[in-house]
């Protein structure tokens, strides 16, 4: 139930972000869902692609440090509260968020939030105990 | 296993009363030789019969690297210039390099050390030697060259550079001795993994790295990521080139080649004689060279000396590894803070790549020191969290060792130059 998301370092300097699209756009690798998180000194870019494997080794060979995490993809509904349900499940359960942010594409009325959790196996069974549908990779890449 | 028994192991006794022959006979050939050496014997008015005692060394003037510089390039050879069958220079920082000149006995005579050298390495007439130190007037690679040549081993004369290739032969020709300075071994086992090849792959069993400091932490990264013993080599081309004192498997200090000079270690500041075991100045008088000879060289290298026994059963006497020089030590809110301080505190906080730079700046009157460490594959974390406390651990890590608050700044692998020669790991931009 969990969808591989990669992690790449950057620098915080000019062209860097640019730097790894440029090394998707040639290796054909199409982005699913992006998201960057930034200090001063430096940004950890995550991503969800539809050529995960392949996108590793093209950036790694570019020498960025690069590694994959297990996420959740979770399914909400795209009107208010959609979101605060399912925080609110993980919250009772006791289970830490350690960041989220969305999926490009929508399946209907639905939204699709990533989820990084401190204890993934958990999350998914309180989300689902609580009917919530979680999104396998087949699942993502046929949107 | 020895290269000269009879040498390394000789009773001390006997070995002092050798140092005092030939102490002596080197002190009246430089003070009928070397006009610097005269002169500056005679103004504090010691003349060669004074020298009684190996303690009455004490009674002899310094010599330090200026003095070279202002004999330059020939002004402190003790032989005319026929008998000199070779020229080495070290890479001089400001305008011209220091010349050194060597007989056919002196490079005779160095072929030995470093023979012995590869012996405590467990080199044989059979061991493939690698010599990636650089070629040329550097004195690392022509040192092990003809050191490995005299103990009849089969020499790769690599030099330095063009790894991707020295990784093939060193795989395919199963090079057992690897000799190169520890930065490039560190760019070597890069390669290795870069080109996926296994240690199993290797018949590498000892590096013999030297010419720049290197601490314990860094040596157990190379044992590993090599899977060999990593052994230290000291030396300096105005004393004769590397093998002036070697490690031997005990790796507990390096031996120094009594037979051939005499050390000492003195407060660099007070230039008074310091105990057995207490760190200072290593200064060093050559008693068997004849193109060269030096007395109470200055090294500015700081260590301290041990005439203990050691359990390899050699009988010559003991320095500790090169902490760092009197000249590399930062003062850094006044405290003395050595480079290869800060590679110990950084292998020490775990997971560091040790490739990192130093930035030292003075603002609005305060020193500042950056630390810019490298993000390798393994120090990197998903989260920015995980990698603050990475920062931390470093910057906690470096306190402890030395007392100063530095400021660690995660580079991108590969921003720090890799050279194959000495590293530069300081960059001091303050004026001082």
């Amino acid at each position: 139930m969990f969808v591989k998301q990669i992690s790449v370092f950057l620098e915080n300097k000019p062209g860097k972000l640019s730097q790894v699209t440029d090394i998707l756009e040639k290796n054909n690798i199409d982005i699913k869902a992006i998201s960057i998180a930034d200090t001063t000194e430096f940004g950890i870019l995550r991503m969800i692609v539809d050529k995960p494997k392949e996108a590793v080794e093209a950036i790694k060979a570019e020498k960025f440090p690069v590694s994959t995490t297990d996420v959740l993809a979770v399914e909400v509904t795209d009107k208010p509260g959609g979101l605060n349900r399912a925080l609110q499940i993980l919250n009772d359960a006791g289970v830490s968020v350690e960041y989220l942010y969305s999926f490009i594409k929508r399946n209907g009325e639905r939204a699709l939030i990533l989820f990084r959790v401190e204890e993934p196996e958990r999350a998914v069974e309180v989300l689902q105990s609580a009917g919530i549908k979680l999104y396998s990779t087949e699942e993502i890449n046929s949107l | 296993m020895h290269w000269n028994k009879t040498r390394e192991c000789i009773d001390r006794e006997q070995l002092r009363s050798y140092q005092l022959t030939k102490l002596k006979e080197t002190i009246d050939r430089v003070y009928h030789n070397v006009e610097s050496y005269r002169q500056k014997m005679q103004e504090i008015g010691v003349i060669p019969e004074d020298i009684k005692t190996l303690e009455d060394i004490r009674l002899l003037p310094f010599t330090t690297k200026q003095d070279l510089r202002d004999n330059y390039p020939y002004g402190m050879f003790a032989v005319p210039i026929e008998e000199i069958i070779r020229i080495h220079a070290s890479s001089g920082t400001t305008g011209k390099p220091t010349v050194v000149g060597y007989t056919r006995r002196d490079i005779s005579n160095w072929a030995e050390l470093i023979a012995r050298s590869l012996v405590m390495g467990g080199g044989k007439r059979d061991s493939v030697v690698q010599v990636s130190y650089g070629y040329g007037l550097f004195t690392g690679g022509l040192g092990f060259h003809y050191g490995a040549e005299k103990l009849g081993a089969v020499v790769l004369p690599t030099s330095g550079g063009n790894t991707r290739r020295q990784v093939m032969l060193m795989k395919d020709l199963g090079t057992e001795i690897l000799a190169c300075t520890p930065s490039y071994a560190l760019c070597i086992a890069e390669t290795l993994e870069e080109m996926g090849i296994k240690q199993e792959e290797l018949k590498l069993k000892t590096g013999i790295f030297g010419a720049e400091p290197w601490s314990d932490n860094m040596r157990k990264d190379l044992e590993s990521k090599l899977g060999i013993k990593a052994l230290d080599i000291y030396g300096l081309s105005e004393v004769i080139g590397p093998g002036v004192a070697a490690e031997c498997m005990e790796q507990n200090g390096l031996h120094i080649a009594e037979d051939f000079f005499i050390p000492e270690i003195i407060d660099p500041v007070t230039e008074e004689p310091l105990p057995e075991g207490e760190r200072g100045e290593l200064v060093i008088t050559t008693i068997d060279k004849e193109g060269l000879p030096v007395i109470r060289y200055r090294t500015r290298d700081i260590t301290s000396i041990s005439y203990k026994p050691c359990a390899c059963g050699r009988t010559h006497a003991r320095i500790e590894k090169i902490l760092g020089r009197t000249d590399d030590m930062l003062i850094i809110r006044g405290v003395n803070v050595f480079p290869s301080q800060i590679e110990s505190a950084l292998m020490a906080a775990g997971d560091a790549e040790p490739h990192y730079l130093i930035i030292v700046d003075r603002k609005d009157n305060l020193d500042s020191i950056e630390v810019w460490v490298e993000v390798s594959e393994q120090l990197f974390a998903d989260e920015v969290r995980k990698l603050e406390e990475v920062r931390k651990k470093i910057t906690s890590s470096i306190y402890t060792t030395l007392g100063i608050n530095v400021n660690v700044k995660l580079v991108e692998p590969h921003t720090i130059e890799r050279t194959e020669g000495k590293s530069k790991r300081v960059i001091d931009k303050r004026k001082l």
